[in-house]
């Protein structure tokens, strides 16, 4: 029974892929099929998840099994069911008030986060002295840091007109952010391809079994 | 005007067929390309390399089945690898599949059934397979694929030597509570086992008892997370892999604060990190048809530049004469 399933499994799954993949021709019902299908069992499969391995463990079993200990938790709980009464339009309004604590919570907790990960510590990572080895290599690559960092910022700084030489810098902040671009060019070419080798290691495996 | 669009779709379409059979084809008839190393997925290796025999290291499973033809070969390098060097392994997810694609790794690496760990935890038991532990399992089985092995290991324990904790929403929040306390966090791992009863956690508190934090992230909450909350704030050595689309965004992390000891990025990375360890593995493999399809993809850049000039120079010919 077990196997019978295995391979009605990849039969389903071969159908759905090919129905991806005939988009490349044109958009066609078997494409449109596949697409609906794959956001309704996301959104369906994320519910039932979110029940079970969210709500239910970390809510309604502590709750339930200890309520002297657990009842600061109702508060999240009562929070999240007012998120719902957005269906509801004349009472919409209510729903703000556990959108704000959300938005309030994460912007604070991410500010302090990214103000010292992203700000002081990627500042203090570029305050470099590129000439503390004798390589080379380390030389160039901490001169190329300290330049495509300070030419890459002045780039945005909008304050003043870019002309003559105060253009200079721009420019070569403009080369440094090609180059970065067509780095995350190729890193994208990488990582879609390796989609692609992904479904035909599944056609060629799973399916034909042309290799093992 | 309805020609050129024909045209159009017509060289798409064996633009495609080319790209579909350069990716096939080197998937069935193996070429063997040599992958060279780079210093950032160097750093990844000599972390776990470097880090004691017998520490206990953790490993999210930041992503889903949809990138798991890039961060699968590294989850399974990187368990095999840690497991090598004689550490303990703990799972966590930031992504609700994450619990399952972690399952899967172990299920690969040990060959025992996740279905099997589940039951031996409710029975209070721990159980290993029946093969040798010196059995070696072909992960991809090319044909002429040279000794294409990672070792199974068949000799390690659920709840000793590796646990999946199971996911837990919240991202930075999640990862700031873990360095308070990670049993408090995680009251109980993903088959429901109360983690106070694992003996892979008696000396784990939180995270700065871990010898370093992995994470195979294909977004966010992901690697960017564990950098800012458990190397900026807790001190813990930070490193892991992502899916090729993210990976240059990573690269300023690794500077001299080491807010990041290295980055996979990508199969290229999963396949450098292979070489290190002397293995074919499943990364290995897929490099070549990875390679091909870049080939044939600057061709096909390199034609359409050329087919553009000289249909800009036609034009400006056009209106000259005109």
């Amino acid at each position: 029974m077990a196997e019978i399933m295995t391979i009605i499994g990849i039969w389903i799954g071969v159908f759905l892929t090919f129905s991806i993949f005939s988009f490349l021709y044109r958009d066609n019902p078997f494409y449109r099929f596949a697409e609906q299908v794959f956001v309704g069992l996301s959104a369906a499969y994320g519910f039932i998840y979110i029940i079970y391995n969210v709500l239910v463990p970390n809510l309604f079993t502590p709750v339930l099994s200890d309520f002297n200990q657990n009842w600061l938790l109702i508060i999240p709980g009562v929070l999240g069911v007012l998120m719902l009464v957005r269906i509801y339009p004349p009472a919409e309004w209510i729903s703000r008030y556990p959108l704000a604590v959300v938005i309030g919570t994460s912007a604070g907790i991410s500010l302090l986060f990214y103000l010292k990960s992203d700000f002081m510590n990627q500042i203090a990572a570029t305050m470099i002295n590129p000439f503390e080895t004798p390589n080379v290599s380390a030389i160039s690559g901490g001169l190329l840091i300290i330049i495509g960092t300070i030419c890459g910022v002045y780039f945005f700084y909008f304050s003043k007109r870019q002309e003559g030489v105060f253009a200079i810098p721009s420019r070569i902040g403009i080369w440094f952010l090609m180059v970065s671009f067509g780095a995350s060019f190729g890193y994208t070419v990488m990582a879609r391809i390796s989609l692609l080798i992904g479904r035909i290691e599944f056609l060629l495996t799973d399916w034909l079994h042309i290799i093992k | 005007m309805s020609s050129v669009n024909t045209s159009v779709r017509w060289e798409r379409m064996i633009l495609y067929v080319i790209l579909f059979l350069g990716v096939m084809l080197p998937l069935i008839f193996h070429i063997g390309w040599k992958t060279d190393v780079s210093p950032h997925v160097q750093m990844v290796h000599d972390l776990v390399e470097n880090t004691p025999a017998g520490s206990t290291v953790l490993i999210s499973f930041d992503y889903e089945p949809s990138t798991m033809p890039e961060l699968k070969p590294m989850a399974l390098s990187l368990v095999d690898h840690a497991w090598q060097r004689g550490h303990k392994v703990i799972a966590v997810a930031l992504w609700p599949m994450g619990v399952q694609m972690a399952n899967d790794v172990f299920q690969e690496l040990t060959a025992l059934p996740v279905t099997d760990i589940a039951a031996d935890q409710s029975s209070g038991e721990t159980k290993t397979s029946v093969a040798s532990d010196s059995t070696k399992v072909a992960l991809s089985g090319v044909e002429n694929a040279p000794d294409s092995t990672i070792a199974r290991h068949t000799d390690k324990k659920y709840g000793i030597d590796y646990v999946n904790l199971g996911f837990k929403p919240g991202g930075m929040v999640t990862i700031k509570a873990m360095g308070r306390s990670i049993h408090e966090t995680f009251p109980a791992d993903a088959f429901g086992t109360p983690v106070g009863s694992l003996p892979i956690m008696d000396d784990i508190v939180r995270l700065r008892d871990l010898g370093y934090v992995m994470s195979l992230s294909a977004g966010d909450p992901g690697l960017k997370q564990w950098i800012m909350v458990a190397h900026d704030n807790f001190k813990v050595l930070v490193s892991g892999g992502t899916t090729a689309v993210s990976a240059p965004g990573f690269l300023p992390y690794i500077n001299n604060r080491d807010q990041l000891r290295g980055v996979m990025g990508g199969l290229k990375g999963a396949a450098e990190y292979e070489k290190l360890r002397g293995v074919f593995g499943p990364a290995s493999i897929k490099m070549d048809s990875q390679s091909i399809a870049h080939v044939i993809i600057l061709i096909f850049i390199a034609i359409g530049n050329i087919k553009a000039y000289r249909r800009r120079k036609a034009q400006r010919r056009k209106s000259e004469k005109a």
